[in-house]
């Protein structure tokens, strides 16, 4: 299973990605330029955090149109896998290709800091190998991460949200949840079930000794359901 | 001609940096606010031509890049340079 990440300019966590699926999990991965036009025979996609044209007008909203985004978004309808992480969640939104908006963090600031998450579904391709209502541990770090929706989206998507913010004991709270987003929510997938869109690094916690090593299982299960495929 | 783009958060949508505005505005002592909503302001200069199809331009350019119609709203003015 060969994975693409994408770089656009102002990505920053693309080699955290590359190294996670490369040395720490084994699979081979390519890096693919924006202004590239295909996916060069990739089976899954990432889109990585940072802040790709400098989150100038709304964070995603330039990097949407950059040339690469087209065949992704082909690869995503013809039913690719496609992870966008925190920028890459941010610009999945402005594609189109997943529900809702992001705001602003209703307090102001930066926040960069772990956080603990519920895991709602596990019938997913990304989210096979967890428990449901397993509650894990994944660092967030971003400005714009208040996951908004109009409220009757709301509904008709609520059984796509694969991760909530909570306490350590799975509750949702409104002090679990940082950033002020709708319903808790930290990463909702598409109807399709193929792409998936979160704010938390699975990439940053993917070994022990960068303080957990939940973050690794999303990738194995996008693994694990290439491998059914 | 100027297009001048206003660009504000969708009402119901919490604005978070007006609603910290106007704690400031008050604490400052400037009573009576009902609300301060915070938003975008884009000046676009295009070539002189009719209102109607510079409107027509930036209402696509409104719809397709600068506002996100999932939260935002946006109103458009012309002016003559």
């Amino acid at each position: 299973m060969k994975f693409g990440v994408v770089v656009f300019p102002g990505s920053n966590c693309d080699q955290d990605c590359v190294y996670v699926l490369k040395d720490v999990l084994h699979r081979p991965v390519i890096t693919l330029w924006h202004e590239q036009t295909t996916l060069q025979g990739c089976d899954a996609v990432v889109l990585p955090g940072g802040f790709s044209y400098g989150d100038y007008l709304r964070t995603g909203a330039i990097a949407r149109f950059s040339p690469i985004m087209r065949a992704v978004r082909a690869f995503a309808q013809d039913g690719g896998l496609v992870i966008g992480i925190c920028n890459g969640f941010q610009i999945l939104l402005e594609s189109g290709l997943l529900p809702g908006a992001m705001l602003r963090n209703t307090a102001l600031r930066f926040i960069c800091r772990f956080v603990t998450l519920r895991v709602e579904r596990t019938d997913s391709p990304f989210t096979n190998r967890f428990q449901e209502g397993q509650v894990i541990r994944l660092p967030i770090a971003h400005n714009e991460g208040r996951y908004s929706i109009d409220a009757k989206a709301l509904q008709t998507n609520r059984g796509q949200v694969l991760f909530r913010y909570c306490d350590a004991d799975g509750n949702l709270f409104d002090a679990a949840n940082l950033n002020g987003s709708m319903d808790c929510i930290a990463g909702i997938m598409n109807k399709a079930g193929n792409v998936l869109g979160m704010m938390p690094h699975p990439e940053r916690a993917s070994e022990a000794i960068l303080g957990s090593t939940d973050g690794r299982l999303v990738f194995e299960s996008m693994i694990e359901a290439f491998s059914h495929v | 001609m100027k297009a001048k783009v206003y660009i504000t958060l969708k009402r119901g949508l919490l604005d978070a940096q007006g609603k910290t505005i106007k704690g400031a505005l008050e604490s400052l002592g400037f009573q009576n606010l009902h609300a301060v909503r915070m938003g975008k302001y884009i000046e676009i200069e295009m070539d002189r031509r009719s209102e109607r199809s510079a409107k027509q331009d930036v209402e696509r350019m409104c719809q397709k890049l600068l506002a996100n119609p999932v939260v935002e709203t946006y109103h458009i003015e012309f002016c003559r340079l």
